[in-house]
């Protein structure tokens, strides 16, 4: 077993509305990521993907509040550090971030150098503007990027150039873990594959000790990361290795995400693709029992009563239901069939 | 492959050019094509390449600027409103914006009953039409009692999407244009969508067209594919064809980046 990087246990965090409503985004998740692995989290819109990458960064600012559960980051128990705190001592160093939409985010009248700039001073607060430029100027060779984008302004750059600037600056500490939510949603399909270049390259090269990325595209989860994760309604449905979750899913949930997988490759043509109706429910009032129910067809009684844990699957899976992992898996072989 | 079946919906140098001039954009270029009935066809372009303006001449919103579009075998001719409006009971789309397709000011119920009006049902008792919206609403999994009187933007997106599908369950037209049916929502609930569109088909013989980015989607889904690129047609052919055996470099790009499961996804190309 590796150094864990970062170790979530029980986190439970939650939005409070202007109406005072509390809404749980992120129930009970525990998780773990070694040096020199990566974790997927996949989910439908709204599951809380990104509310748990805040959440696990230590990043509580209103409407997001700490509600219990311990956050490790290289051994350093954080769960219970002010925020500004964890701004200044963890971000950037310790953890990088890439939130969703961060390319469209950045300060218009700004060149590229400026923003290294600061991120650079606020740890190194004597460093000279040359030595920034010329640590800056290396990892953009090491990464592939020109060294010209250096002096340009975000609008003179392509999105997918955009994008890969975005995820160098904010790797120029060399941090332990890089958080990426959706860093390559919006790309065409040819920068969207140089984006997880990029990614692997960071990784591979140790630039990076760890990585955790978010995304809803399965087919690039399986691409980038050793583990996935799926998260539904707040909670963590089912953890496994990125190709037995892709293959081999066992929560009728991730069985239904899975089922849907739509890749251009002869291996998928005969196969039926599984459907699931209905929607995730409201996080205001989140059923007693099971989250899923509403939409299982395998639903009973009993999974409406108590909130169901997640069981241990063997071979570092775990998954959140009540049903053997074996009549589930095969019901999914079954379902899966020539069509 | 075609032999003895028709052509629903065909077109020969179909152009569209947008401004004048210096300025002047060619956003389809001379495209040729014959959709046969039945068959599921699909559109494939990243964003700019003119999917979109090329849905709205095959609906009959714009005019093409060069060529000609022909309907069941004979050159389309809807001039007029009437004709117009006879045209959109065999043709009709569901689009990339749900929000942009409804009247912000109709409640869902006119929404429906539009619908019903449209295939010429305006004179139907009461009791009828409602059974008709419900049985409409309740094929795509949505409750019409709770969304009487309610109008399309306080639904969810996902919600909207399946109204609209609602819609072509009573308007019930030949053809069905798709630009981008899915890309608001989830994967699982799009593999509900394309189970529903397709069970469309078969219950009314509809003609899919779907227009997508998605080219993992038009494999799975279609018999026909086209592939599009600034424009123009560069490929098209059986899905097997042109996606397991690409002949343009363009093609043969689109399908090398895009994420694989069962293959090794090749980063070395970028
Ligand atoms: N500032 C906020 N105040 C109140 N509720 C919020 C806030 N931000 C998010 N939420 C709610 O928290 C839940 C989780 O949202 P989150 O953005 O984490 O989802 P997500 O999985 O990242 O979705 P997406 O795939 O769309 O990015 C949702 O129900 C959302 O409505
Ligand atoms: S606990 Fe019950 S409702 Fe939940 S996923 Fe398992 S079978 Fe379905
Ligand atoms: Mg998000």
């Amino acid at each position: 077993m590796g150094n864990a990087v970062l170790e979530v246990n029980e986190l439970t965090t939650k939005y409070i509305t202007r109406f005072g409503e509390n809404i749980y985004a992120v129930d009970h998740v525990s998780l773990k990521v070694e040096e020199g692995k990566s974790l997927g989290i996949a989910g439908e819109s709204g599951c809380g993907k990104s509310t748990l990458a805040l959440s696990l960064m230590g990043y509580y600012f209103p409407p997001l509040y700490y509600t219990s559960g311990q956050i490790i980051i290289d051994g350093q128990n954080i769960s219970g550090m002010d925020p500004d705190e964890v701004r200044k001592a963890i971000l950037g160093k310790e953890i990088a971030y890439i939130p969703q939409s961060a390319m469209n985010a950045l300060n218009p009248t700004q060149r590229i150098i400026n923003f290294i700039e600061d991120v650079i001073e606020a740890h190194k607060p004597y460093a000279t503007k040359k030595e920034i430029y010329d640590q800056a100027k290396s990892l953009f060779e090491v990464l592939g990027l020109p060294a010209e984008v250096l002096n340009k302004y975000p609008v003179e750059l392509s999105g997918g150039m955009k994008q890969r600037t975005v995820i160098a600056i904010s790797v120029i500490l060399s941090p332990q873990i890089l958080i990426a939510d959706e860093p390559s949603s919006a790309l065409d399909v040819t920068s969207q594959k140089m984006v997880i270049k990029m990614l692997r390259n960071l990784m591979d090269s140790g630039l990076i000790k760890s990585m955790i990325f978010i995304t809803h595209e399965l087919p690039l989860l399986y691409n980038v990361t050793d583990d996935i994760m799926v998260m539904y309604a707040g909670q963590i449905v089912e953890k496994a290795g990125a190709h037995e979750m892709v293959f081999t899913p066992i929560h009728p949930y991730s069985q239904g995400l899975m089922g849907s997988i739509m890749v251009p490759e002869s291996g998928l043509r005969d196969k039926k693709l599984t459907a699931i109706p209905g929607v995730p429910p409201n996080l205001k009032n989140p059923p007693s029992g099971c989250r899923f129910a509403e939409r299982c067809k395998y639903v009973m009684p009993e999974c409406r009563v108590t909130s169901i844990p997640l069981r241990d699957a063997g071979g570092g899976r775990a998954y959140r239901c009540i049903l053997p992992k074996e009549f589930l898996m095969e019901a999914y072989e079954r379902e899966r069939g020539e069509r | 492959m075609n032999a003895g079946k028709k052509p629903c919906l065909s077109g020969r140098g179909v152009t569209k050019e947008f401004g004048f001039g210096r300025n002047k954009t060619v956003a389809v270029d001379g495209v040729d094509f014959d959709f046969y009935e039945g068959e599921i066809i699909s559109i494939v372009g990243e964003s700019g390449s003119g999917k979109t303006t090329l849905a709205k001449m095959l609906l009959g919103l714009i005019n093409a600027t060069e060529g000609d579009i022909f309907f069941q075998g004979k050159k389309r001719n809807i001039g007029s409103h009437r004709k117009k409006k006879e045209y959109w009971k065999s043709i009709q789309a569901i689009f990339q914006d749900p929000f942009s397709s409804y009247n912000t000011f109709n409640k869902i119920d006119s929404v429906l009953l539009d619908c019903i009006r449209m295939r010429g049902g305006g004179r139907l008792p009461r009791e009828k039409k409602i059974e008709l919206m419900t049985e409409a609403c309740s094929f795509v999994n949505l409750k019409f009692e709770e969304l009487t009187n309610k109008y399309p933007f306080e639904l969810s997106g996902g919600q909207q999407q399946r109204l609209m599908i609602a819609r072509i369950f009573l308007l019930k037209p030949q053809i069905l244009l798709a630009d981008e049916p899915t890309s608001m929502i989830d994967a699982c609930s799009r593999t509900t969508i394309l189970d529903t569109l397709m069970q469309l088909r078969d219950e009314i013989g509809m003609t899919p067209i779907f227009i997508t980015h998605d080219i993992g989607l038009a494999y799975y889904v279609s018999d026909t594919v086209y592939i599009m690129e600034r424009g123009k047609f560069v490929e098209s052919g059986t899905a097997d064809q042109v996606i397991l055996n690409p002949k343009k470099p363009y093609t043969q790009r689109l399908i090398n980046d895009v994420p694989k499961i069962y293959e090794e996804w090749d980063l070395s190309t970028v």
